[in-house]
């Protein structure tokens, strides 16, 4: 079980890593995205450090969206995908193992990056680190929430604008207490933000358990 | 005796039963309506047009809350159908699904659209970020993303299949919205909606209010069931009741 897991991971990571500008291209969209707000709403730094936590979590929820399409659609042109399924290894695993791939290859990124991000906004050192961690426990939750929604769109023309319709919604608690907490650090204090981070990784483990064996059931339905 | 409930899991024998079942529900659809609205209007504590003048416009409750009861609950019983339908296997189950959803959607809008009217009176806004009010956007999002899933999926099996299962991963939220009333900070989110209580409304309200959700939830068996015969004709074409029906017409 857990070799099949590795097996999957390291072979994901080495096919995305050959070809390093997908891996590029999400991140440079999240820096962008971050960096176009301030040229849209002005420069004063009281509003940067206000809008600050919310652009960061809504640039971290598109850019882990815009990824998503590429989660199954590979496999599934080449017809591997299939092959892996038709194996008698437990369906689940094997997609928590390819979510796994995909979150170290767009959601670690983000949150190495948070913090040349948060300077673009003025944000004091305690409320990066609590971006940090937000996005550290949050962005996996984005992957494994996606990677239903991706299953489900999977091969289907439009995909890409209705994963969105999908699967948004469903982002918005994350958005809601990852940027909450990043805010009760900036304004009140670190900790105070300790029922924000129970309630993501509450979120965390629930999705953890369900959205691998939805999304394989959700992949079963789209391969049938 | 015993009654064969399998029998009317086939789309060609509760077709002509759904049929006769639409009429019968319009008609007690408007009685409940009529008997909800004049009870709202004219046989409360501050009847309409009566010496001690209220606000009126708390009115809206009569549509507001019973619609917002209805888009929750017809989202439960989509997903119950859809889960059927995913256990199951059976046609039947998916179609209804598929006939419940956009009624659930029109009662979503329709809290959302009756809570702007009642908010800018006595909260003085249309719109704001109250946990309920957002969780019920949310749920109207729901309903649009099983919607638009549904018919961007040619195959309708697989189409079923699918909006089925997001359908039952969005169920989520129903509980969400239902107990939205307590904040998990109250410093951080000031809830608009306050915790309520049925046995603190006054009867005669009460009494109007669940003469609506009935009648609101008629309404919703009828325009289903239209919905239903529609998406039965058109998924069976192919068949041959289908095909008798269409020649000697519409006698069902």
């Amino acid at each position: 079980m857990l070799r099949l897991f590795w097996c999957i991971l390291s072979r994901d990571l080495t096919l995305a890593l050959r070809r390093g500008t997908d891996v590029l291209t999400s991140l440079f969209f999240f820096v962008i995205v971050v960096s176009l707000f301030p040229l849209g709403v002005g420069t004063e730094r009281e509003v940067l450090q206000t809008l600050g936590p919310g652009v960061v979590w809504v640039a971290a929820l598109l850019a882990s969206m815009l990824a998503l399409e590429r989660l199954f659609a590979a496999d599934h042109v080449d017809g591997t995908l299939e092959q892996m399924l038709l194996t008698d290894q437990p369906r689940a695993l094997l997609v928590l193992a390819k979510i796994t791939a995909h979150w170290l290859l767009t959601g670690l990124p983000l949150v190495l990056i948070a913090p040349l991000v948060g300077m673009q906004y003025h944000l004091t050192g305690a409320a990066v680190g609590v971006m940090m961690l937000t996005l550290l426990i949050g962005t996996p939750v984005l992957s494994l929430l996606g990677a239903i929604g991706a299953a489900l769109t999977l091969g289907l023309r439009g995909g890409g604008i209705l994963l969105a319709l999908l699967i948004l919604p469903l982002y918005i608690p994350v958005l809601v207490y990852g940027a909450g907490a990043i805010d009760v650090a900036a304004t009140v204090s670190v900790a105070d933000t300790r029922p924000y981070f129970e309630l993501l990784g509450a979120f965390l483990l629930v999705t953890l358990v369900f959205a691998p064996v939805a999304a394989a059931a959700a992949l079963k339905i789209s391969l049938e | 005796m015993a009654l064969n409930w399998f029998k009317f899991a086939s789309p060609a024998s509760f077709y002509p039963i759904a049929g006769r079942l639409v009429p019968a529900f319009w008609i007690i659809t408007l009685i409940l309506l009529g008997l909800g609205l004049y009870w709202g209007f004219f046989e409360t504590a501050d009847r309409l047009g009566g010496s001690n003048a209220q606000k009126e416009y708390y009115r809206i409750i009569f549509i507001h809350v019973p619609a917002a009861w209805m888009s929750m609950w017809l989202y439960v019983v989509m997903v119950g159908w859809a889960a059927i339908g995913l256990v199951f296997n059976t046609r039947l189950s998916f179609m209804m699904a598929n006939a419940v959803a956009p009624t659930g959607a029109i009662f979503t809008f329709l809290a959302l659209w009756t809570g702007a009217f009642w908010g800018r009176p006595s909260w003085g806004t249309y719109w704001d970020w109250d946990p309920r009010l957002t969780s019920e956007l949310v749920l109207f999002f729901l309903y649009i993303g099983y919607i638009a899933l549904h018919s961007a999926i040619d195959d309708v099996r697989r189409a079923d299949r699918a909006a089925a299962l997001l359908a039952i991963v969005g169920l989520i939220m129903v509980p969400v919205i239902f107990w939205s009333i307590n904040c998990p900070d109250p410093n951080q989110c000031a809830a608009l909606h306050q915790r309520s209580d049925l046995t603190q409304i006054d009867a005669n309200i009460l009494f109007a209010m669940l003469a609506m959700t009935f009648g609101f939830w008629t309404y919703s068996f009828a325009t289903s069931f239209m919905r239903l015969r529609g998406i039965i004709l058109q998924r069976e074409s192919e068949s041959a009741w289908v095909r008798d029906l269409l020649d000697t017409g519409d006698k069902a």
